[in-house]
């Protein structure tokens, strides 16, 4: 039985639907602000001129939202397959063994233009790999993907410390992370593009080149995803497992090759924080952008557009909220994470609250206009 | 006239653009057995999900024994004396029967006053109506017709004096049928009042006192049975004459296409459902595998299409060997020439959620036609759609649309259009036009027709006798996993009921 809900303009699907529900987030939000005695339209300004309202604000937001949108993508990839990765987490961090490998050996021979293209494949690799072993253990074995990846996450961050503390820290140093990077390993800044726009100087922040790559691969998933035959295969597999075995497509392959792909993308996750930013790679340097990846993916309805809109909402929540718990004493940086929370749990968990009110005043405002705008494209 | 015990008044519905129910007026009297027509799609199944409270109805009144009755669930239904048996059966397998009884009408936390009190008002039941069956069976033991019995003594338990069933007799063989029958003309004749849906028109005719045809969400017209005849229902539905025959010449058998032998399958909990099979296909003709549902067809249809290993067995096709028990997958199969249209059209044939040109190619994604390097040819695609959609009438005729925005008898032009384009040397297709309307069916077989006219080998597995007789040129009837005969399409529909009952293998072990 198909649902009864009537189908909306595309425009209200994408468009007002996650407006209305990050509405009510911000409404819910508000509420929590009040709750602290601080007053939430203060509270909003604050937030959005942190975000925005300065060159140095901007390039924040766009930094944070660089490492959302590879993180967002992967998980996009893995759900256009029917699989839920939420191993990007531990994907990212075992991709930093990669980019260190790749750095630490060639950032005092190679010039960044050539150590960058390496660095990406190591990280890419590195995050495959670590995608591969949950991936097989789905196909092969049955085991959940969603169990395994997460606790991978786990064995990750194990492994992690392990390498830093251990093996890769420079002898006599004290924080558990590789020695900084050297020229070659650190990506120039795009602080430049930002100053275009007529904002003042931006004295420091980190965004980076890596933004480019983002958009470039939010491009090309969106080319895999809907234009090649492996992103066909892998929308066949992802909506009915039945009608792929029908075509003759073989699971294992297609999990095992989502996956990678997956890891990749949340592996190219830490080129931006690390080559990008702290110029080295450290403990905990990932720091739950796996995990907003997956609300990312759930707002941007796992489209690349959706996506990269979504990963600069959330980049203001990171910057402007760092500025919000600066202003406002009384509202802690666990604040920001409620506010975060919320928004989360509007846009992504309760995606569909809103949509049968929403259906049902379409419906009634003009029938017409309902379900229309498919039918009326050949018109 | 008696009372009307159910009175729909002007009941509008739509679903977005879908006017599925319009100004809708059906009056049921009190004691009588109404039928309801109409193809799919023609809004009998919204209309009574209305009446049932699973959808509310944008305008219009429904009057329950002349009372203006508010239905917004189905406890409001039950209330107002409405029960409903559907055609997929809501039971809980691992219960017993009296525990399916009692589920969601217990009277407290504790089950066993439920219990007792259930029991004796069985045993009435039983006596009122002949609805026999045993309390305490597990329903996963009961055979269809029994379990469907179950359904209905649920609707009898909770007070219902209306009865509406849904396609009833979909899963059941003609005996159970005519068993149904005979309880619901009991029920009549005990002052119940029986709405039945389906689209078998005969079946309208051998029961009902009055019936109503539904077409494109309005109600065409209310006859009594007894001063309509089957052709003048089948014009009412469809809007115009309809051949209800098939026209077919002799079958001109040629070469073996596709031969099985010995094969075993059995399903994912072990339990072997096609048992020591054997039988060919020829080129130009058409096989029909006849059976009651759930006796091994569908197990047999995916393992000859590569979709379900088997167990052992061998299998030839165009005089080479194929591995059903593992190697052989439903692309190379494909590639060699065997095109396969699914029962289930809805998670296995298509991908409902596609643009309708992308289902086109389904299984068939590798071919370089619609490929430009890695990527797809979208432009090849949709033109080779566009083409498909004239040469099939599939309707609306945009190969942008989504597929779930296509009724069902169009959604399955659509597989059958992918398949047999590829021009395959043998074609197996399953349950053709299980829920397609009847314009539609009249296509289908007429295509399938031409399969085998045109030298194909066609196995054809539907649980509609009467299409297996009308199409098939040899006849093999399945029970619980075994081919128990063979008949041409002259048998009668008494003599193939019994073997699909497996009755013939009883008297033989005796």
């Amino acid at each position: 039985m198909s649902a009864p809900y009537a189908k909306l303009p595309a425009w209200a699907d994408y468009g007002l639907i996650p407006l209305v529900n990050l509405a009510v987030a911000f409404i819910v939000a508000g509420l929590v602000v009040l709750l602290v005695g601080e007053n939430p339209f203060r509270a909003a300004v604050i937030l959005v001129e942190g975000a925005f309202g300065r060159g140095q604000g901007i390039a924040y937001t766009l930094f944070y939202a660089t490492t959302f949108i590879f993180s967002g993508l992967s998980v996009a990839v893995a759900f256009h397959c029917g699989l839920f990765n939420i191993g990007g987490e531990g994907q990212g961090y075992i991709a930093g063994l990669g980019i260190a490998i790749v750095c630490l050996s060639l950032d005092s021979v190679l010039p960044w233009y050539l150590l960058f293209p390496i660095a990406i494949a190591a990280a890419a690799l590195f995050g495959a790999l670590w995608a591969l072993i949950p991936a097989w253990l789905q196909a092969k074995r049955g085991s959940h993907i969603v169990i395994t990846t997460i606790m991978f996450n786990f064995i990750a961050a194990s492994i992690m410390v392990y390498m830093l503390v251990d093996v890769i820290k420079p002898v006599g140093a004290m924080a558990p992370q590789t020695r900084n990077f050297l020229d070659g390993a650190q990506l120039p800044k795009l602080n430049w593009l930002i100053e275009l726009f007529g904002f003042a100087k931006i004295r420091s922040a980190p965004f980076n080149i890596s933004f480019i790559l983002a958009l470039v691969m939010a491009w090309l998933v969106w080319l895999l995803i809907w234009r090649t035959k492996l992103g066909y295969e892998m929308r066949t597999y992802g909506f009915s497992p039945k009608a792929a075995r029908y075509a003759g497509i073989s699971e294992t392959r297609i999990i095992l090759v989502t996956m990678m792909i997956s890891g990749a993308l949340s592996g190219m996750m830490a080129l931006n924080p690390t080559m990008g930013d702290q110029h080295n790679v450290a403990l905990d340097f990932v720091s739950g952008a796996g995990f907003v990846g997956i609300a990312v993916a759930l707002m941007g309805r796992s489209h690349p557009v959706g996506i990269v809109l979504a990963s600069i909402l959330f980049g203001m929540l990171y910057q402007g909220g760092a500025e919000l718990s600066f202003e406002m004493p009384n509202i802690s940086r666990d604040m920001i994470v409620i506010i975060q929370g919320l928004v989360i749990l509007f846009a992504g968990a309760l995606e569909h609250m809103f949509r049968p009110a929403i259906q049902a005043l379409f419906a009634s405002l003009s029938p017409k206009s309902v379900g229309m705008a498919e039918a009326g494209k050949g018109a | 006239m008696a009372e009307a015990a159910i009175e729909l008044i002007g009941i509008n519905k739509s679903f977005g653009p879908v006017h599925a129910n319009r100004d809708i007026n059906l009056e049921v009297a009190r004691g009588t057995i109404h039928g309801i027509v109409g193809e799919n799609g023609a809004g009998k199944s919204t209309l009574m999900s209305i009446l049932y409270g699973f959808y509310q109805a944008d305008s219009g009144e429904i009057k329950v024994n002349g009372k203006p009755a508010s239905i917004k669930t189905s406890n409001d239904a039950i209330a107002a004396g409405i029960g409903m048996v559907h055609q997929h059966f809501m039971l809980v397998d691992n219960f017993t029967v009296l525990e399916n009884v009692i589920l969601g009408a217990e009277s407290n936390a504790l089950l066993n006053s439920s219990i007792a009190k259930a029991r004796s008002e069985l045993v009435r039941l039983e006596r009122e109506y002949g609805l026999q069956v045993n309390p305490d069976a597990l329903i996963e033991e009961l055979p269809v017709g029994l379990q469907q019995r179950v359904e209905i003594l649920k609707a009898l338990y909770r007070g219902a004096e209306i009865l509406i069933l849904d396609e009833p007799t979909g899963v059941l063989t003609p005996a159970e049928a005519d068993h149904l029958f005979r309880i619901l003309k009991q029920l009549k004749e005990q002052g119940k009042t029986v709405v039945l849906i389906t689209h078998k028109l005969r079946e309208i005719m051998a029961i009902t006192d009055t019936v109503s045809v539904m077409r494109q969400g309005t109600m065409v017209a209310t006859r009594e049975t007894a001063k309509t005849t089957v052709e003048e229902l089948a014009e009412l539905m469809v809007g115009r004459r309809v051949l209800l025959r098939v026209d077919k010449g002799e079958a001109k058998p040629g070469a073996v296409k596709l031969s099985v032998k010995n094969l075993v399958v059995r399903d994912s909990r072990g339990v072997t459902m096609v048992d020591d099979v054997s039988f060919e296909v020829r080129a130009g003709e058409i096989v029909g595998i006849a059976g009651v549902a759930g006796n091994g067809q569908s197990e047999l249809l995916e393992a000859i299409s590569g979709i379900r290993n088997a167990v052992s067995g061998s299998a030839m096709l165009d005089g080479k060997p194929i591995d059903l028990t593992g190697a052989a997958d439903p692309g190379e199969l494909r590639e060699r020439g065997l095109a396969h249209v699914p029962e289930d059209r809805h998670h296995v044939g298509l991908v409902l959620a596609f643009e309708e040109n992308e289902n086109s190619i389904l299984g068939y994604h590798d071919d370089p036609r619609y490929l430009k390097g890695p990527l797809l040819n979208i432009d090849a695609i949709v033109a080779d759609a566009k083409d498909k959609i004239e040469k099939y009438d599939i309707r609306p005729s945009n190969p942008r649309l989504k597929t779930a925005n296509f009724s069902g008898g169009n959604q399955q032009k659509i597989v059958l259009a992918r398949e047999i384009e590829q021009d395959p040397g043998v074609l197996i297709v399953g349950q053709p036009t299980r829920g397609v309307d009847v314009g539609a069916i009249e296509f289908i077989h007429k295509r399938l027709i031409a399969m085998r006219d045109a030298g194909k080998a066609v196995l054809l597995v539907s649980v509609e006798l009467d299409e297996i007789r009308s199409l098939s040129d040899r006849i093999l009837v399945m029970f619980a996993g075994r081919i128990v005969g063979e008949r041409g399409p002259e048998a009668g529909e008494g003599e193939l009921g019994l073997l699909m009952a497996g009755v013939e293998q009883k008297e033989a072990a005796e």
